[in-house]
């Protein structure tokens, strides 16, 4: 039986040692009424039968597919000594920092990730993470509301809709209003955001760029909140934000990214990164771990957790959120990625994917029939119309080798016919000519 | 140690090779970033010993002994890192399933989740399960959600969730978030009292969240009543799967009576938990509670296909938004396929076994404040050696120079000087007799030298930090402090 060493000599000796007869009389306080009824789960097997059975079902999984989806979760090259590093046993198979002194690997890590995380989005302070990017954004709404003690969000539909699904669940038993501002063909209705805004605002809610790929500047939108005292949070996307005006220039209280792009695999949903960061007049509304820097009593610099009186093992019921870990190995993952690329070779990644993204948008409008559903500036992701339904041309193409994209449809009625395009440096000249290609084949 | 930061020399180039057109070609200026980021600009070699030499500043369970109580740190099998590394899986992009007709290129992975679901409820008793919870915690606010949600559709009004005071921080955070009065009631002899239970109880509790055996290690054997109890007042149990390494094949919660459970992939299922994450903390329910589970659900068609159903008009909605942490519960499905049923079993068996042995072993040196047979873990007090100035934050810090990470200490809240030892099953004999013979030199160093333990640790990068200096200088970046 694998990865318990006990012998059977060494059982009978700590039998006697405790002075029972057998392993089943320890387990005596579970009466007969409280057994299993069943427990029916297969026999184990050895480590080549389950590492063949997992490569049959990994095998099912299409993954040869040449893929321009995108939507928030993008395929980034990954360089190499990310995983060598962050695999390490000591990383890896290491618990939360309970015992700073024996975790300062872990502890330096984490500062690291946390200064790389507010220069990129240029904020004052960070947590040590989130499960995700969704979860960020739910908790940058809590904080808004424990902050002004108000209870309406004004939410911009062209922030990503599974993000927004993921709010209404968490807010639908608390007395959270969330107002959506429509978006108008793909772009963020600022002025429309604006006039929702009033006393009674907690927080605005944004995304640059946005679901459709638009680029905007918000700073007009968060000095208006700032008016209204509302709290102005911005969801970004964090390889983009070597190139984009910062959350911090426009002014945001709050900035929170999905980090997957920054070293982790798509690996189907998770897991990701949720990365937060804000002004320093709201740290102490931010939830989760947060990593400061002391000194030991030689005055050594060493790293502990920190702020602790905010969280739930002291403050129980009262704590700003019930997240207690945090994704620290995620965590390290973006910090590695980060620091293998360097500030060039990040930038690099950003220019090469918004490059490929604007060839591929050049080579799509040029079909008949086939253009942009938003004007203006856009990152390395965009949105077209097609003459016909994008479902439809996403089958066809799918079962050719080809995914051309998202379609909008799936969440926003009216769409039917858009389709989201994402490109990164991944994506070949020549995988956009092929899909040119298919596409305008389909269409004809 | 440096930092990274500290070691960036300007003009350095990283890793990358090629380029793409300057951002202005796309984009206007005053969409732009103004100046630099500040992130590192390092060589590969320099970024690879920084981040090595960072490690080697770190106890995990591949080079210490890990005995937390409460967090079952065990050895974490190394084949599962391959599984999870399987381009098959990690190529696979979140939305694909989305696309019409497109639950056809995921089937491998539509399968895992489905295995999955169904090895948890064979091993938890449990009629269905959500993967989408993230965390342990996460799991518990998707069951409190859960609760919520059940009250609700049948029309009920209730206001107040009962947690007891040995229960872990997370589950009244948890009741509070999700928009709960807490009720904490105490504990008696170490186990939930059900008189304490019933001076409480009234219709407007929705539930109680227990964790069994609980954070003492001790059993809750008046189980049935606290059932038959809630049941009265129409409340839902909650199960708080911390420490379901205890009883894997002797106890199904969902037999037992709870309505609802979460686990930690992490502990149970010998997932890495990578410092502090991430987790997986999957949700089980009961028949009655099914209908309010997250969306998308998997399903298995007659012809063995598997597909996403979004068609639940009770379901709470999403909590996460995929399928949770794939590449977690990945590992922990690939290890539950390896131990098997008696696997598992015999993991509890020997958890238990080891767990007592040491207590039993330990009687004579420390105080053990519910000294009867325990579960996975103990608890061990302080208190004497305390009298003489080492307190159990000195007792932790002495072994981790003997090269033990400490167990867990002060929690749970209600013992004073708490030492929380779990040791798991997969440490050897000789490594708990290490451990133990260590904790009995302290104990014994107490009377003899009880300045070394104080200023223990010395053996590490640090001596002990100054957490007050670190909340009240705040500095958590290199910006800040400046």
């Amino acid at each position: 039986m694998p990865y318990v060493p006990h012998t059977p000599d060494e059982v009978r000796e700590m039998l006697a040692t405790i002075g029972v007869g057998s392993v089943e009389d320890l387990f005596a306080e579970i009466t007969e009424d409280m057994r299993p009824q069943s427990f029916d789960v297969p026999e184990g097997l050895s480590e080549m039968e389950v590492l063949a059975k997992l490569e049959g079902m990994a095998a099912k999984n299409a993954t040869d597919r040449i893929s321009f989806l995108g939507a928030g979760f993008y395929d980034h090259y990954i360089p190499a000594a990310v995983d060598a590093l962050t695999m390490r046993g000591e990383f890896y198979t290491a618990y939360t920092p309970y015992q700073p002194e024996a975790s300062q690997g872990t502890l330096q890590a984490i500062f690291e990730y946390q200064t790389s995380v507010t220069r990129l989005l240029d904020m004052d302070c960070s947590n040590a993470s989130v499960y995700d990017g969704g979860t960020a954004l739910y908790e940058a709404l809590m904080m808004a509301v424990r902050k002004t003690k108000r209870r309406k969000v004004v939410v911009s539909e062209a922030l990503n809709p599974i993000y927004r699904v993921m709010l209404a669940s968490y807010t639908s038993n608390l007395n959270i209003e969330l107002v959506t501002v429509p978006h108008k063909n793909g772009k963020t209705d600022i002025e429309g955001i604006k006039a929702a805004l009033d006393d009674t605002t907690a927080a605005v809610m944004v995304q640059n760029p946005n679901f459709f790929g638009s680029i905007n500047d918000f700073t007009d939108l968060f000095a208006a909140a700032h008016e209204k005292k509302a709290v102005g949070i911005i969801s970004c996307y964090p390889v983009l934000q070597t190139l984009l005006k910062t959350p911090g220039q426009m002014g945001a209280d709050i900035a929170v990214a999905e980090g997957q792009s920054l070293g982790l695999p798509l690996s189907f949903g998770g897991p990701y990164l949720g990365i937060m960061t804000c002004t320093q007049n709201m740290v102490r509304q931010i939830p989760g771990r947060i990593v400061g820097r002391t000194q030991d009593k030689e005055g050594r610099t060493g790293y502990v957790l920190t702020l602790q009186a905010r969280e739930q093992h002291i403050r129980r019921q009262k704590a700003t959120s019930n997240i207690c870990s945090n994704q620290s190995l995620c965590a390290l993952r973006a910090l590695v990625h980060m620091c293998a690329l360097g500030e060039m070779g990040l930038k690099r990644a950003a220019r090469l994917s918004v490059e490929r993204a604007h060839l591929c948008a050049e080579k799509l409008t040029a079909i008949d029939g086939v253009e942009m559903l938003t004007d203006g500036p856009f990152g390395n992701e965009f949105a077209v119309t097609l003459p016909v339904n994008a479902f439809e041309i996403i089958t066809r193409l799918t079962e050719r080798g080809y995914v051309p994209g998202f379609p909008l449809g799936r969440y926003y009625e009216g769409l039917e016919n858009g389709l989201l395009v994402a490109c990164t440096e991944k994506t070949s000249e020549e995988q956009i000519g092929i899909l040119t290609e298919m596409i305008k084949g389909a269409l004809r | 140690m440096k930092t990274i930061f500290e070691q960036s020399v300007a003009g350095r180039e990283g890793c990358w090779p090629c380029d793409g057109k300057a951002e202005e070609t796309y984009i206007p200026k005053e969409l732009l970033r103004d100046g630099e980021i500040g992130l590192p600009s390092a060589g590969e070699l320099d970024v690879v010993r920084h981040f090595t030499k960072l490690s080697q500043r770190n106890f995990g369970v591949d080079g210490n002994f890990y005995p937390l109580g409460s967090c079952t740190m065990k050895y974490n099998p190394k084949f599962t890192e391959v599984v999870a590394a399987m381009p098959g899986f990690t190529r696979l992009h979140p939305v694909l399933p989305q696309l019409q007709g497109a639950g056809g290129l995921c089937q491998g992975a539509l399968e895992v989740m489905h295995e999955t679901e169904r090895l948890l409820c064979e091993i938890t008793g449990m009629h269905a399960y959500t993967l989408h919870p993230m965390a342990g915690a996460h799991g518990e606010l998707t069951g409190v959600m859960l609760m919520a949600a059940y009250h609700k559709d049948k029309g009920n009004k209730k206001t107040k969730i009962i947690v007891p005071d040995s229960a872990h921080g997370t589950n009244p955070a948890s009741a509070a978030i999700a928009g709960y009065e807490v009720v904490s009631i105490e504990s008696r002899d170490g186990i939930v009292d059900p008189e304490a239970l019933r001076a409480v109880l009234d219709d407007q509790v929705a539930g109680m969240m227990m964790t069994c055996p609980n954070t003492l290690g001790l059993f809750e054997k008046n189980l049935p009543e606290i059932v038959r109890m809630l049941r009265e007042v129409d409340a839902l149990l909650y199960y708080d799967g911390a420490n379901l390494n205890a009883i894997m094949g002797k106890m199904r919660v969902g037999d037992a009576g709870f309505d609802i459970v979460h686990l930690n992939l992490h502990k149970t299922f010998a997932t890495p938990h990578g410092g502090g994450g991430p987790g997986s903390g999957p949700v089980g329910v009961s028949k009655r509670v099914e209908p309010y589970l997250p969306i998308s659900r998997v399903q298995k068609l007659e012809d063995g296909q598997f597909f996403l159903d979004y068609d639940y008009p009770k379901s709470i909605g999403y909590v996460a938004p995929f399928y949770g942490n794939f590449g977690v519960y990945l590992k922990a499905y690939a290890y539950i396929l390896r131990l098997g049923g008696a696997g598992l079993t015999r993991a509890t068996e020997n958890a238990v076994l080891s767990a007592n042995y040491m207590r039993k072993r330990l009687e004579d040196h420390f105080e053990i404040p519910y000294n009867r047979t325990c579960m996975h873990e103990f608890v061990a007090s302080a208190v004497r050696q305390a009298e003489k100035g080492v307190h159990a934050l000195d007792v932790a810090k002495a072994l981790l120079d003997m090269g033990h990470h400490a167990p867990t200490i002060y929690f749970p809240l209600i013992v004073k000087e708490c030492i929380m030892v779990e040791p798991t099953e997969t440490e050897n004999k000789a490594t708990l007799d290490c451990f133990v013979d260590d904790l009995i030199a302290i104990a014994e160093m107490t009377d003899t030298d009880p300045e070394t333990l104080q200023r223990a640790p010395v053996t590490l990068p640090v001596t002990r930090l100054d957490e007050t200096l670190a909340a009240r200088g705040m500095v958590l970046t290199e910006d800040m402090g400046k």
